[in-house]
C-alpha cells in the first residue's frame, strides 16, 4: 500500500541546547503515506519536527533523507526535497497570497528570484490543488485562518517536496476548515505520492485521517502503529492521563467525568436516545442510573462513562425479567425517572414495566427539551 | 490542464502597472528637484547662466564656481546620501522585521558620528590630512559598534518597540559622548564640527562626491542581491531556513550593508534624522507592495527626492541662514513616522 521510505531517523535524540527532550526516536516516513505524532502538550512533537526539517540540530543520532544524511545536504537541495508548515505567526507586509506563495520557488530561482515559465506553472498547480484561486490576490494579513493554511500548504507544494512537515496545521480552523484541510492533504498524498509527518492535537482526526500513528510521551515514542491499532482499550487513556472524564477509543468521543454518587435519577434509556439526557445530567452534577441497555446498544458506551449505575443485558436477546426486576429495585431508590424511548417493542418489552412503576408512583419527570 | 487565467480586469491591469507609474513620478521629481536646487541659492541667477556654468566650458566666473564647487556636488551628495540612508532604514527594516527600525532611532548615526568626530578631532589636533576614506572608515567602525550592541539588546528584548528605546538611549550616549569631545577640542576646529555634528550637506566638495557615490552605489547593487532572500525573509526567520535561505550569511550581509550606508552618510553629512524610517514606509505606501526588488530601487529614488526636498528648505527657507538638514527632516519625517504607527495598529491587529 505504501511506497520507499523518504526520511528516516535512527536513534535520533532532539532537544534544546543540551537538553534532551525525546530520545531513542526511530521512525520512517514512507511516500504516499501520512504518519502522525500525537502526545500531550510539551511532549515534544514539535521539537521532532523541527529537528526532522533542520530547524534544530538533533542532539543524538541520525536522520536521512533517502539515504543521504541530511546534515550534509546543501540549504538548496533541502529545500527541493522537504518542505514545511509551521506554528508562529506569519504576518508578512502587503503581500498577496499569490506572493506567498510565490515565495516557495525560492529554491529553484536564480540570483534575483524571477520566477520562469515552468515556476509560474507551479505555483499556478499548487493554487489549484488547495483551491485558494478566489483569493490569490488579496492581502494575505486579510484571509481568514483557513484560508492561510491553505496558502501556506501550497506555498510547501511548490517547493515540489518528497516529505511534507507540518506542525499542528488544523489547531486554529473550524471544523469544515479541518475536514476540507485534511481532505486536500489526503488526496495529495495518494496523487503525489508524498510523504506526510505532521501533528495534530485532534484525535478524531488523527483516527481517521493518517495511516500511522506515533504516541510521543515522556520523552519517548512510546508507541507507532495504525489507527487501528493505537484507538483501542486504554491506549489513548493513557497517553494523555485521562483521570477526570473519559475517551471513546471506538467513536473518538469525549465524555466528562462520571457522578459515582448513589443514583438520584433512573432513565428508561436505548438504542441512543437516553445520550442527550446521560450529558444534562451529566453536566448538573446529578448521579443517575440507566438499564436495562443490551451490550450493543448505541447508549451503552455513554452511560457507561457516565452513569453510576449501569442494568445490562446479553446482546441479541430480549430483556429479561430477572434483569428488568434488577432495574427495578435501583428506580425504587431513585428520586425520579425519565423515560427517553418512545415504544418497547418485543425485545425490550420487560422495560416497559419501569415505565409503569415511575408512572404509578409519580416519579416520572418528562424529558426536558 | 487549464491554466488559471485572472480576469483582465481594468483592476488587475492597474496593479500591475502601478510600479512603473510609480518608478516614472519618483523619476520626475527627482528631476524637479534637481533643477530647483540647481537654480535657487542665496546668490540669485538667472536660469542661462546657471546652465552655461553647467554646461559651458570652465571658466573663472563666480557663477562657475558656484554653480560647479557648490551647488551640484551638495545636490548629488543630497540625492545620493538621502537615497543610500534610506535603503540603510529599509534593510534595517527588513532585518528586524519592524518598520520602526531606522539607522537614527537605533543609534547607530549616532555612533558613527562619534568615531568620526574622535578622528577628526584627532587628525586636526596632530595636523594630519583628513581623507574622505578615512571618514567613512572611522563611520562604520562607530556604526558597527553601535550596531552591535543594538544586537546584543535584541537577543533580551523580544519587543521592537524596548529596543528602539535602547537604540534611542545608546544614540544619546554616543551623542553625550561627541559633546564632550567637541567641546574639549580646539577653538578652531569646533565651527567646522559643530557644523557637521547637526546633519548638514554643505561643504561637500566633488572629490568626495566621487567616495560617497562610489560606495553607496556599490552597496546599492549588492542590495539589490539580497532581494531574493528578503523576500523570503518576509515569511519569518523559520520559514525562510525552510526555504533553503543561510540565515548567518543573510542576516550579516544586511547588517553590513545598512552599516556602510548609514556610516557614508553620516561621515559625510552629519547624522540625518527619520529619513530611513520615513521614506521606507512611504513608498510601500505609494507602491502598495513590499516586494524588495521594487522597494530598493524605490526607496533609493524617494530618498533622494526627499533630501533634495528637505535641503532646498534648509538653504532657502531663511537664507542666507542655513537650516540643519535635520531639522527639516524631522518636521517632514516625524509626521510621517506618526501616520504610520497609528495606521499600521489598525492594519495588522485583527
Amino acid at each position: 500500500m505504501t511506497g520507499e521510505i523518504i526520511l528516516s531517523a535512527e536513534q535520533l535524540t532532539v532537544g534544546y541546547g543540551k537538553t534532551p527532550v525525546v530520545g531513542e526516536i526511530s521512525l520512517h516516513a514512507d511516500a504516499g503515506e501520512i504518519l502522525c505524532l500525537i502526545g500531550p502538550n510539551g511532549a515534544g512533537k514539535s521539537t521532532i519536527l523541527k529537528t526532522l526539517i533542520r530547524q534544530l540540530k538533533p542532539l543524538g543520532g541520525v536522520i536521512l533523507m533517502e539515504d543521504a544524511p541530511i546534515a550534509d545536504m546543501k540549504e538548496r537541495d533541502l529545500a527541493k526535497k522537504s518542505a514545511a508548515v509551521l506554528t508562529g505567526r506569519v504576518d508578512p507586509e502587503l503581500m498577496t497570497c499569490e506572493e506567498v506563495v510565490e515565495t516557495g520557488r525560492y529554491a529553484y530561482t536564480g540570483m534575483l528570484g524571477i520566477l520562469s515559465a515552468h515556476d509560474r506553472e507551479t505555483v499556478d498547480e499548487a493554487i489549484r490543488t488547495v483551491g485558494i484561486e478566489e483569493i490569490r490576490e488579496r492581502d494575505f494579513n486579510r484571509i481568514s485562518d483557513g484560508q492561510r493554511q491553505r496558502v501556506l500548504l501550497a506555498r510547501a507544494l511548490c517547493q515540489e517536496p518528497q516529505l511534507l512537515v507540518m506542525d499542528e496545521p488544523t489547531s486554529f480552523l473550524d471544523i469544515r476548515n479541518k475536514l476540507e484541510f485534511m481532505g486536500i492533504l489526503r488526496r495529495l498524498v495518494r496523487e503525489k505520492q508524498i510523504a506526510v509527518i505532521l501533528s495534530l492535537h485532534e484525535l478524531e482526526l488523527a483516527q481517521k485521517f493518517t495511516d500511522r500513528i506515533a504516541c510521543v510521551k515522556d520523552g519517548v515514542i512510546a508507541e507507532v502503529g495504525s489507527p487501528e491499532e493505537i484507538f483501542t482499550g486504554q491506549t489513548i487513556r493513557t497517553l494523555y492521563n485521562v483521570e477526570h472524564g473519559s475517551y471513546d477509543s471506538l467513536y473518538g468521543t469525549v465524555e466528562g467525568e462520571r457522578n459515582d454518587a448513589p443514583p438520584r435519577v433512573f432513565v428508561v434509556g436505548g438504542g441512543g436516545s437516553g445520550i442527550p439526557v446521560y450529558r444534562k445530567l451529566q453536566r448538573e452534577g446529578i448521579p443517575f442510573a440507566t438499564g436495562v441497555l443490551p451490550e450493543n446498544d448505541l447508549d451503552l458506551p455513554v452511560a457507561g462513562a457516565l452513569a453510576s449505575v449501569v442494568i445490562t443485558g446479553p446482546a441479541y436477546e430480549p430483556v429479561s425479567a430477572e434483569r428488568a426486576d434488577e432495574a427495578l429495585e435501583v428506580l425504587k431508590r431513585c428520586e425520579k425517572a425519565v423515560c427517553t424511548v418512545k415504544s418497547f417493542g418485543s425485545v425490550n418489552r420487560e422495560n416497559r414495566r419501569l415505565l409503569d412503576y415511575a408512572a404509578e408512583h409519580g416519579l416520572l419527570e418528562n424529558v426536558k427539551k | 490542464m487549464p491554466k488559471t487565467i485572472l480576469p483582465d480586469t481594468a483592476e488587475n491591469t492597474a496593479w500591475r502597472r502601478r510600479p512603473w507609474c510609480c518608478f516614472g513620478a519618483l523619476f520626475l521629481l527627482l528631476l524637479l528637484f534637481l533643477l530647483l536646487n540647481l537654480l535657487a541659492g542665496s546668490s540669485r541667477m538667472p536660469a542661462q547662466e546657471v546652465f552655461a556654468a553647467l554646461f559651458g566650458p570652465a571658466s573663472d566666473s563666480t557663477a562657475f564656481r558656484i554653480i560647479r564647487n557648490i551647488r551640484l556636488p551638495r545636490l548629488l551628495a543630497a540625492a545620493i546620501l538621502g537615497g543610500g540612508l534610506s535603503v540603510s532604514g529599509y534593510l534595517l527594516q527588513s532585518f528586524f522585521g519592524n518598520p520602526i527600525a531606522g539607522p537614527f532611532v537605533l543609534g547607530i548615526s549616532s555612533g558613527a558620528k562619534l568615531f568620526v568626530a574622535l578622528v577628526m578631532i584627532f587628525s586636526l589636533g596632530h595636523n594630519l590630512a583628513l581623507s574622505s576614506a578615512m571618514m567613512v572608515t572611522a563611520a562604520f567602525c562607530g556604526a558597527m559598534l553601535s550596531m552591535g550592541l543594538v544586537l546584543l539588546a535584541s537577543r533580551r528584548l523580544r519587543s521592537m518597540a524596548l529596543l528602539v528605546v535602547c537604540g534611542v538611549m545608546i544614540g544619546y550616549v554616543c551623542s553625550a559622548v561627541t559633546e564632550i569631545v567637541v567641546t574639549f577640542a580646539d577653538d578652531s576646529n569646533i565651527v567646522n564640527l559643530h557644523n557637521w555634528s547637526m546633519g548638514s550637506f554643505s561643504g561637500i566638495d566633488m572629490q568626495d562626491v566621487k567616495v560617497l557615490s562610489l560606495t553607496v552605489f556599490t552597496v546599492l547593487l549588492l542590495s539589490v542581491l539580497l532581494s531574493k532572500p528578503m523576500t523570503a525573509y518576509q515569511l519569518g526567520e523559520t520559514y525562510a531556513r525552510s526555504m533553503g535561505v543561510n540565515i548567518r550569511r543573510f542576516r550579516m550581509a544586511l547588517i553590513l550593508l545598512s552599516s556602510v550606508l548609514a556610516a557614508c552618510v553620516t561621515a559625510f553629512a552629519g547624522p540625518i534624522s527619520f529619513v530611513g524610517i520615513a521614506v521606507p514606509h512611504l513608498m510601500r505606501s505609494f507602491f502598495r507592495t513590499a516586494k524588495p526588488i521594487l522597494m530598493i530601487p524605490a526607496c533609493f529614488l524617494g530618498g533622494a527626492v526627499f533630501c533634495l526636498f528637505c535641503d532646498l528648505i534648509a538653504r532657502t527657507l531663511f537664507a542666507p541662514t542655513e537650516l540643519s538638514i535635520s531639522t527639516v527632516t524631522a518636521v517632514f519625517g516625524a509626521p510621517v513616522v506618526i501616520w504610520m504607527l497609528l495606521t499600521r495598529k489598525r492594519g495588522t491587529e485583527r
